[in-house]
């Protein structure tokens, strides 16, 4: 394999946030107090400059390292969409950290080596690299996860989470070995010219396919394979929280789409009534579980599980050559809305949480409306993107996502879905009823950084909605190709 | 510039300027009422611009704003807005209303006034856009918006069980539009636009494809309206709203339902429309006299009330499966007559209830000797309601039931003249259920002490009352010229029938 410096230069984001947060590591070693002001404040410019190489790859279409790694419109998108995940957890865990007295700075290192992983995820184009990828992912998340210790809560969390990733990595590895067993290749492309030039064994290809998407769909959170995520997402601090929800979805998701829409097109046939199985149940266990919730961090990690299951309504498409260009754009778009609506909610239960776990009750809402206007309208306005009620991005995600799925044929999968939506309302619009319709006075603590999240969120969610189209332009050159 | 000073956005959108306003009013009610009421009243002003530009003799779209919106990956979403005689007449009554439901807040609301008036003018916005959006992603959002301040409206200043009420109405408003959503959807992926006026001259949808599609708006429209039978959210909003949530509910946000009708399914979907107009008018005649019963068989007057909607938004919907102008205009006239005599209706209830905190019929009784000139006001608008010749209602049911006679005719689109028969009982209905309360409330002795020394209407309250009090009359003795107003939109509308749709009978 001869080495190229333009391959080099195509991998300049990851390797800037890799050294970046080496670096970090070291200084936290030599300097305890540096965790105060000054890993965070680095934390932001790293990411900061790793967004900015970004940028220009946007156009690129370009594949490195023998097609192992590509750099194209889809990874850009994911990889910017990652940074500005980044930069939003950092701002809500700068004042959360000192309240909780988690202060280490370890956390912002691994957060970026985690994002790194993720970003490597969206760029894999090898199965291999893939694997590689969910590792460096998934490890920093584990640790992040029980980032509370000796809280019992977090550590559970952090077991939970590594025990059942462990599981899913296994199922991966699995099903990629079926994969070559079935082709002789890990890379897509390959994959993809060992089925047409047939195979002698295609049953290994679908076992393959279907391990691998085991694998992915315990990354997010899909349903069966959705057992932890209650656990770990009450159990891990909450910016933790925030950052994998968006985090190892989007990563997940990343793999998910590109896999199955560049290597797999041929066993849509076998695959998508096994897809078609897991969104409907994710749909509907999501949501209905979502509804016997009287924990607020609870009842948003059931809501992500349902988010997931809208996202996968898109990929249930994937083998729809009409509807393939809307699968992956409004994938993507989808879960821009959802980031925002997301960090923006959890900023809000980080504003209300206790120590110990406490103040995450619905009725440790109540009154907030009153007590705190502004706050109380920006999480209606989370609760109402999340639902898809107009005018927010949320809406605009739902609608675009619906076309995919009505233009692939699958009317019926879209009304499970519109009824889906319609149940996630009612425990929803219960939150905004507690917070605005019953009397209380809940405890509000001062933290700029978290005001100015659940803010800007808030506006972004309604604003970016009436410039909905030059990012749903943008997302739609996200294009998925064979290189 | 001209954009954003377009006729139409500017009537829709002038109450995001006293929205922004209040958001900077902490804590001074006082003043965040006038602001409100000043920004609505603005508002009327310019929708009364808009009439004065308003050619009522062109049947097509006017005054119209088109430009790109969401252009890529395939969308062809638009910012559409135009008025015609259709709308022309409920926009007018959507402006018209809001200042009479803010003038008559101004004791009742005593919380968080500021926040009241927020939500209000949002309404108002998402109540005029739904009358004037001509793209149906655009007519889908205002549509849908208009549930988030309703739904705040009744949750924070509702009566006891205002929580259950705000979600009741939420969520089953929404459970009709999602199923619209993806009728919409279907439109813009096959017809490839989502511009109202392209998609109805372009035409050519499979007549089995148009009977879902019917059916998918039809959802969200009839519960909305409310039809017989998914009217169970109505009473609960009803009864809980504020006074003014009341009125903007009864005048306004129901007629978003019949608008929905006579805008969408009658002009998409002509062919189902007129297969299913028999299934349509029965269910119509149900409500009609299934309301009548209900109202004479409650004890509070506020829900009385509340299913005389259910009769009276019968009529409308019968009028407008009559297919032909009488029955269409007539409903038309009556989605107006609805929206002033219901409400005020509603103030009046709103009145009484300020006064004695309860809306009880057997709690009153005599009040006419108390209160003469809240008497004479009541006695007029309920004669109003129950269509009383002279006065506004019995133009629009009259001309309903011309309608639904004619429509009944061989040739007509109900074959049957069993629709008007049925209907016109519930005129007598009406005239029983209305009586019933005035003269429970009104005549005999006083039998309650805490009635004898009620004060009579205020000079607000008056202010409040009396222009719709003028209209009663104005449309009950001389109704030409809003008739004039919707004439040649309402004819154009039936060409389409004529041309696809009749030739099934």
């Amino acid at each position: 394999m001869p080495f190229n410096s333009a391959d080099l230069q195509i991998l300049l984001p990851q390797i800037i946030l890799v050294t970046w947060a080496s670096a970090l590591l070291l200084i936290v070693v030599f300097n305890r107090e540096a965790a105060k002001g000054l890993i965070p404040l680095l934390s932001a410019i790293g990411l900061g400059i790793t967004g900015i190489f970004l940028v220009p790859q946007f156009r690129l279409e370009q594949a490195a390292f023998s097609g192992m790694y590509v750099a194209d419109g889809f990874s850009t998108f994911l990889s910017l969409l990652l940074v500005l995940g980044g930069l939003l957890t950092i701002a809500v865990s700068y004042g959360y950290l000192q309240r909780m007295n988690l202060m280490r700075g370890e956390f912002y290192a691994l957060m970026l080596f985690s994002i790194s992983g993720m970003m490597l995820m969206a760029s894999a184009a090898d199965l291999i690299v893939v694997f590689l990828a969910l590792e460096l992912l998934s490890i920093p998340l584990y640790v992040l996860a029980a980032f509370a210790r000796p809280e019992p809560r977090s550590e559970e969390a952090g077991l939970k989470y590594f025990l059942l990733g462990a599981f899913a990595s296994g199922f991966l590895l699995y099903g990629i070995a079926l994969v070559y067993g079935a082709t002789g290749a890990t890379a897509l492309t390959g994959i993809v010219s060992a089925v047409q030039m047939g195979i002698d064994q295609p049953l290994y290809l679908v076992l393959g396919a279907g391990l691998i998407l085991t694998g992915l769909g315990f990354k997010v959170a899909a349903v069966p394979f959705h057992m932890w995520t209650p656990d770990v997402y009450h159990g891990s601090p909450t910016p933790v929280t925030a950052f994998m929800a968006l985090g190892a979805k989007a990563a997940g998701f990343a793999a998910l789409l590109r896999i199955f829409i560049v290597a797999f097109p041929e066993v849509s046939g076998q695959i998508t009534p096994v897809l078609l199985t897991v969104t409907i149940a994710t749909l509907l266990a999501g949501n209905l579980l979502a509804i016997a919730q009287n924990n607020v961090k609870r009842m948003l990690a059931y809501s992500s599980i349902s988010h997931a299951g809208f996202i996968l309504m898109a990929v249930v498409v994937y083998g729809n050559d009409a509807a393939r260009f809307d699968v992956v754009a409004s994938a993507l778009f989808y879960l821009l809305a959802f980031a925002l609506a997301s960090f923006g909610s959890w900023a809000v239960v980080m504003v209300i949480e206790k120590r110990e776990g406490r103040g995450l009750e619905f009725s440790d809402y109540a009154g907030l409306g009153g007590k705190q206007p502004s706050l109380a309208i920006a999480m209606t306005i989370f609760m109402l993107s999340f639902t898809g009620v107009p005018p927010t991005l949320g809406f605009a995600g739902k609608f675009f996502l619906f076309r995919a799925v009505l233009e692939g044929g699958y009317v019926g999968l879209a009304i499970i879905g519109v009824l889906a939506s319609l149940i996630s309302a009612y425990y929803y619009l219960r939150l905004v009823v507690v917070m605005f319709m019953q009397e209380g006075e809940p405890e509000i603590h001062k933290d700029r950084w978290l005001n100015l999240t659940a803010g800007a969120t808030a506006l972004a969610t309604v604003l970016l909605f009436v410039f909905s189209e030059p990012l749903f332009g943008w997302a739609s050159q996200a294009l998925l190709k064979v290189f | 510039m001209d954009f954003i000073f377009a006729p139409l956005n500017l009537v829709t959108f002038f109450p995001l300027i006293g929205v922004l306003i209040l958001l900077f009013l902490k804590e001074r009610e006082e003043l965040s009422r006038w602001v409100a009421l000043v920004t609505s009243l603005i508002t009327f002003g310019i929708s009364l611009w808009v009439l004065g530009q308003f050619n009522s003799s062109d049947p097509g779209l006017q005054l119209p704003i088109d430009v790109d919106w969401i252009q890529v990956a395939g969308w062809n979403i638009r910012y559409a807005m135009g008025v015609d005689g259709l709308s022309i007449l409920l926009v007018l009554l959507t402006t018209f209303l809001a200042p009479i439901s803010i003038l008559s807040t101004w004791k009742a609301v005593e919380e968080r006034a500021r926040d009241f008036m927020l939500f209000f003018l949002l309404l108002e916005i998402g109540m005029v856009g739904v009358f004037l959006a001509q793209d149906l992603f655009l007519f889908y959002i205002f549509w849908e918006f208009t549930l988030v301040p309703m739904y705040f409206l009744i949750g924070i200043w509702g009566g006891q069980q205002r929580m259950y009420a705000a979600i009741k109405f939420f969520l089953y408003t929404m459970a009709g539009s999602i199923l619209m959503l993806l009728a919409i959807l279907w439109l813009g992926i096959n017809q490839g636009s989502f511009y109202l006026p392209e998609l109805v001259s372009k035409g050519g949808i499979p007549g089995n494809i148009q009977y879902w599609l019917f059916l998918a708006f039809a959802a969200a429209f009839a519960i909305k309206v409310p039809m017989w039978p998914l009217h169970s959210w109505l009473p609960d909003a009803h009864v809980q709203a504020p006074t003014a949530g009341s009125v903007i509910l009864a005048g306004v946000l129901l007629k978003m339902g019949t608008y929905g009708f006579l805008r969408f399914n009658l002009s998409l979907f002509p062919q189902a429309t007129v297969q299913l107009a028999p299934v349509m008018a029965t269910l119509a005649v149900i409500g009609i006299i299934y309301g009548a019963i209900v109202s004479y068989s409650q004890k509070d007057v506020k829900k009385l009330v509340a299913y005389s909607s259910i009769s009276h938004l019968g009529f409308v919907m019968l009028g407008l499966f009559a297919l032909n102008a009488q029955g269409i205009e007539g409903a038309i006239l009556q989605m107006v007559n609805h929206g002033i005599s219901t409400g005020a209706l509603f103030l009046i209830v709103g009145f009484i209830y300020e006064r004695r905190h309860t809306r009880e019929l057997d709690e009153f009784g005599g009040l006419w000797q108390v209160m003469p000139l809240y008497a004479v006001t009541t006695l007029i608008v309920a004669l109003s309601s129950m269509g009383l010749p002279g006065l506004n209602g019995f133009v629009g049911e009259f001309t309903i039931l011309l309608g639904a006679w004619g429509a009944g005719q061989a040739g007509g689109s109900l074959g049957n003249i069993l629709y008007a028969a049925f209907a016109a009982v519930g005129v007598i209905l009406a005239a029983v259920y209305i009586l019933y309360m005035f003269q429970k409330m009104f005549l005999g002795p006083i039998t309650k002490k805490a009635n004898e020394k009620l004060k009579d209407l205020s000079w607000r309250e008056l202010a409040v009352i009396v222009p719709l009090i003028i209209l009663i009359f104005w449309i009950g003795l001389y109704p030409k010229p809003f008739f004039a107003l919707m004439h040649p939109a309402v004819e154009q509308l039936l060409t389409v029938f004529q041309t696809a749709g009749l030739a099934l009978h």
